[in-house]
């Protein structure tokens, strides 16, 4: 076991968490979820048990009400992920356009699969659901600006990773 | 009324309702999924679309989901349009692309709504050919299966488990065709309803674990109507057997008590009939060998005519069976197996019940109350049902505002619930200890049971008192509600708190209120061994030496302490126990007779509203000492008086006398349908129609095929053979329609869905006000108990599992059974210098006993909880004042006095 690091948000976090919560009526705290996923994620890197369960905390809510509602979502990551979250649509319309293909082509270039980090730790990617751009699939979008990348080839693909290799 | 065309054809419907349901009442067969009669309309499968129409010039109409359509003043609809039926077709191979092929091998095949709706639908040909999707499976306890890939998607398990029941451990996680119904991760299912799950999903995702140790299909059982032994609240069941073994519960619709739904108690607690605490041959204690039937039989005859004879009644046996044994010692002689606090606090329950000063309220009529008063009942522990029927009442008046405001038909389920947040109407418990209904009551307060019942007194004064101005809050509520409903029990042993509930009844009556009132008792037959009218225990004292005491169906050192039952046992000269499970008292007893226990019989047991409800024997064991109690002692009774042998003696005969006797049971014989009755003549099978393997089950004794058992007592055969079509309610053995082999078939039993079954729900309710039973005086004493230093209230604390005796010995529930312990507050446990798990020494009756303490952070003070009914805390069986000390150090398992 990696040595755990204690799951806690900075006072900078926690004062916007209050900021958050105070948004929602009395006792109607758990409507702040959303938004603390997002702040967690953005803080730990991913979605991890304790980080849900430190959420609910927060929230004052069960452990199992985050993770019903953070498992729904794409964009929150369960599993330790890259710094750049390749999200590809796999949802009808685009794989018949080849989101399949585009997945296979991932996982070549990058020699990991769903769900699984580069060595580097630059890259990871994911399945999710219609990114509602169907008319401009196979696409993809990268989060946390939620950049898309649409009518993707093995080319532009390789345009990208290249593109975000050398940012780096 | 409206009129529904449906396919053009009008019929006289009820306005309100959804399309779906109102064609289902109608007869109609439609597909459907997420819909349940008691959870109503989510809209979520899609498998229920129609065809609805503008008018009568539409022609091209619009698909819409039944279930989520209300019926109109005129709604014209097709169920066979092309459009309609190609859609509903598309919904199921599309649900189907996931579910794995494995029929064969699962455990809902036979009784599958999933495959009676593909069936229905047509859907006959997979053109799917890629891999499925596939689940990692959870442990979820003994008690329900996980087998997550045939999962559908319908969200019923979540609707039921969370919404309806409260749960808080089963979820949906994830989205999409990779959605996951589970909990967080691996451990036991919490609620105390979660075998409703493998009734209440469509497919072999849930399914009752308990049944996977000697599985059978549903076409293979033998069934029996029968009636839950393992509390007062009577709920119905069907018994199923299968090579001479009970081998399934499920829950029979009884729209009056408990609907759809029994508790987890009640499901699994059947595996008591196969434990081997079960008493299979008789025994005499001297050699403990097993004897020959007719010598044994002669043999306690004898006995019994040259003895004087005392006979000691049960809560747990049947009315025939206590009034079998009253015949047989005669009237004088017959006692009923109670302390004198259990008997007071039984005749109380029964007394208010005649009173009639409120309305006798039915389990399922809880749910029409909305504001509900609970004293001193852990109603999920003592009366499972009770508790899940609380939880819908709390919803009455929000539902109604919902109704009123935005004009949301009550079956909308999920706009509801959005709209109803955590709104409830009001609660009040009071107890001595939190409950898992305190999260939706108003107000809860944890006080000693005298305490609880003097707060009682006051809330009837507040009621009572003329002046404008009710202060308090309980009795506010109680007068501004159109239905208030009083629960309270005998489960803390405190007759004040039944006088309590009392005196709030009258008091609400004279504000010119109709409250109800609901009282739970202890065994399934309490409310019909108070109607017996006979003394309490410690009457017999005086007749007991040198006497033969036959004892029935109880255990004497569950319902007295140790000193006090070991002096009766002393007494006699010779005691003869007839039960079905060793007990204390079974193995001192000189003489142990094995009888049948409640499916291996026949009998009348009364719940706590007064109702008498028949159970049926399910099969006939091999074992020819596994009758009913009542045959065995009406044949000694003829033994003894040298009459001749009825060998036909039925339960209607014995029923016969008793009513005669015992007027009071007047319309016990009404509870089922006699044994004479017939359908075309015909007798109503027990066993489904397609029930397999009758000859060859049986080869290895015999090649050829023995003749069938003959009921003598009920109007059912013991075999697939008989009338086939929907037989009335009292004689129902299971639900099943053609094209309806799941449990979903319930819908052909009754007059219109969620409504009573054909011919009514069955059950007579005997309590009415002219009866002949002597009442009691109620003790109102309230005050406080004084207690030296060192010196604890102890208080009864229920498990659903374990504190009930023979549930208990159902391996399943033996393996969730709490271990007992000691709870005590803060303050208690600083005063004693002791810390959690910390062991505490109990001095009582001059004796000493060591349990774990537990932190029970909420109680008083003066209150000492302790685990009622397990073999360990045996010693306690009422309230008590206890000395508590730490136990010294190390010691851990001793029992003698030190300091
Ligand atoms: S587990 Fe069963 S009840 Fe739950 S959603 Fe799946 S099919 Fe429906
Ligand atoms: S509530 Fe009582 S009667 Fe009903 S199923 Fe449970 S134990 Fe049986
Ligand atoms: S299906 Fe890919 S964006 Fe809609
Ligand atoms: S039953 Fe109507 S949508 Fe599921």
């Amino acid at each position: 076991m990696l040595a755990v690091k204690e799951i806690k948000f900075s006072t900078e976090a926690l004062k916007k968490v209050d900021e958050i919560i105070a948004r929602y009526p009395e006792s109607r705290q758990k409507s702040a979820l959303l938004p603390l996923l997002h702040l967690a994620q953005a803080e730990f890197g991913w979605c991890s048990t304790e980080v849900m369960d430190y959420v609910a905390s927060l929230l004052n809510i069960n452990p199992i009400e985050v993770y019903e509602v953070a498992s729904f979502y794409t964009m929150y990551h369960l599993k330790p992920s890259g710094k750049y979250v390749l999200e590809v649509c796999r949802t009808g319309p685009c794989c018949l356009v080849g989101a399949e293909k585009i997945i296979n082509i991932l996982e070549n270039k990058l020699g990991v699969k769903e769900g699984e980090v580069t060595p580097d730790g630059l890259f990871s990617f994911k399945g999710v659901e219609c990114l509602a751009a169907c008319g401009y699939g196979p696409v993809l979008q990268i989060g946390p600006e939620y950049t898309f990348y649409e009518n993707l080839t093995e080319e532009s693909v390789d345009e990208l990773l290249t593109q975000l290799r050398n940012k780096n | 009324m409206a009129t529904l065309y449906i396919d053009n054809r009008p019929y006289d419907v009820k306005e309100g309702k959804n399309l779906l349901e109102t064609c289902l009442t109608l007869g109609f067969d439609l597909p459907y999924f997420c819909w349940h009669p008691a959870m109503g309309s989510v809209g979520a499968c899609r498998q229920c679309a129609i065809k609805i129409f503008k008018d009568e010039n539409d022609t091209a109409g619009r698909l819409v989901m039944s279930c989520m359509e209300p019926v109109g003043k005129e709604t014209r609809i097709s169920l066979d349009h092309p459009d309609a039926e190609k859609f509903r077709k598309s919904v199921i191979e599309w649900l189907m692309t996931n579910h794995p092929h494995d029929c064969a091998v699962c455990d809902e095949g036979g009784s599958c709504h999933l495959q009676d709706m593909t069936v229905m639908t047509g859907h006959n040909y997979r053109r799917f050919e890629f891999p499925k999707r596939t689940y990692v499976n959870q442990y979820l306890g003994p008690l329900i299966n996980h087998e997550m890939n045939r999962c559908i998607q319908c969200y019923r398990c979540v609707r039921f488990y969370k919404d309806y029941a409260g749960g808080k451990d089963l979820d949906v996680y994830a989205a999409h065709n990779h959605v996951y119904f589970g909990r967080e991760k691996d451990g036991i299912l919490e609620s105390e309803f979660s075998g409703n799950l493998a009734e209440i999903c469509p497919t072999g995702v849930f399914t009752d674990k308990t049944l996977k140790q000697h599985y059978s299909r549903k076409w293979d059982f033998t069934f029996a109507p029968s009636v839950c032994q393992h509390c007062s609240l009577g709920c119905n069941i069907i018994a199923g057997e299968r090579y001479g073994e009970l081998r399934q519960i499920t829950s029979r619709y009884n729209g009056d008590v408990n609907g759809y739904f029994i508790c987890d108690r009640g499901r699994f607690g059947y595996e008591a009939a196969n434990s081997v605490d079960r008493i299979y041959q008789p025994a005499l204690k001297e050699e403990n060998v097993s004897l020959n039937q007719e010598y044994i039989i002669n043999d306690i005859a004898a006995l019994l005519s040259t003895s004087n004879c005392v006979g000691i009644g049960s809560p747990r046996a049947s009315l025939e069976s206590n009034f079998a044994l009253q015949q047989l010692v005669g009237n004088g002689n017959y006692y009923s197996g109670w302390s004198d606090e259990e008997h007071r606090l039984n005749k109380a329950a029964l007394n208010i019940l005649q009173n009639r000063t409120a309305e006798i309220v039915s389990l399922k009529q809880i749910e029409q109350y909305d504001s509900i008063l609970i004293l001193g009942e852990d109603l999920t522990n003592t009366a499972p049902m009770a508790a899940l029927t609380v939880r819908q009442a709390v919803r009455k008046k929000p539902v109604e505002n919902a109704q009123q405001n935005i004009n949301l038909a009550t079956w909308h389920d999920a706009a509801l619930r959005e709209y109803i947040q955590q709104r409830h109407s009001d609660l009040f418990i009071l107890h001595p200890h939190s409950t898992k209904l305190d999260e939706i009551a108003t107000q809860v307060s944890y006080s000693t049971p005298h305490e609880i019942a003097a707060k009682g007194f006051t809330i009837a004064a507040a009621i009572d008192a003329t002046a404008d101005q009710v202060i308090d809050q309980i009795a506010t509520s109680l007068l501004n509600a159109q239905k208030p409903l009083i629960i309270t029990g005998t489960s803390l042993f405190n007759e004040p708190l039944l006088a309590a509930a009392e005196a709030i009844v009258k008091a609400l009556k004279k504000r010119g209120k109709q409250p109800g009132i609901f009282i739970t008792q202890a065994d399934c037959n309490s409310m019909g061994l108070a109607m017996m009218n006979v003394p309490p225990l410690s009457s017999a004292f005086s007749k007991l030496s040198d006497s033969t005491l036959i004892i029935l169906e109880t255990d004497l050192y569950r319902n007295l302490s140790t000193e006090k039952a070991d002096e009766i046992m002393n007494l006699p000269k010779r005691i003869i126990v007839f039960d079905h499970i060793k007990s204390t008292t079974s193995e001192k007893a000189d003489i142990k007779v094995p009888v049948g226990m409640f499916s291996e019989a026949d009998g009348t047991i009364v719940n706590n509203e007064g109702r008498a409800q028949r159970f049926f024997q399910v099969f006939v064991p091999k074992n020819e000492w596994l009758k009913e109690s009542w045959r065995w002692l009406s044949l000694l009774k003829a033994l003894k008086d040298g009459k001749a042998i009825d060998e036909n003696l039925s339960i209607s005969n014995i029923q016969s006398t008793l009513v005669e006797a015992l007027p009071q049971f007047r319309g016990i014989e009404d509870a089922a349908l006699s044994e004479d009755f017939r359908l075309n003549g015909q007798k109503v099978p027990r066993a489904p129609h397609r029930y397999s393997g009758r000859t060859a089950m049986l080869s290895n004794e015999n090649v050829s095929e023995p003749k069938p058992p003959q009921d003598i007592d009920s109007p059912m055969s013991f075999t697939m053979e008989g009338y086939r079509g929907i037989p009335p309610s009292s004689v129902t053995p299971f639900f099943w329609s053609p094209g309806w082999n799941s449990v979903q078939s319930i819908n052909k039993f009754q007059i219109e869905i969620g409504g009573p079954l054909h011919d009514g729900n069955p059950g007579v309710r005997l309590v009415n006000s002219n009866s002949s039973i002597t009442p009691i005086d109620f003790e109102q004493k309230t005050e406080k108990i004084s207690l030296k230093e060192f010196e604890w209230q102890l208080v009864p604390v229920y498990h659903i599992f374990g504190s009930e005796e023979l549930s208990a010995k159902a391996p399943a529930i033996a393996e969730l059974t709490p271990k007992p312990y000691l709870g005590l507050n803060q303050y208690s446990l600083a005063k004693l210098n002791l810390q959690e798990n910390d062991m505490a020494t109990i001095e009582h009756h001059g004796r000493a006993y060591q349990l774990p303490v537990r932190l029970r952070a909420e109680i008083n003070n003066e209150v000492a909880l302790i685990l009622f009914g397990l073999p360990q805390t045996a010693f306690f069986v009422k309230p008590v004042i206890i000395k508590i000390r730490p136990a010294s150090n190390g010691i851990t398992n001793n029992n003698s006095k030190h300091e």
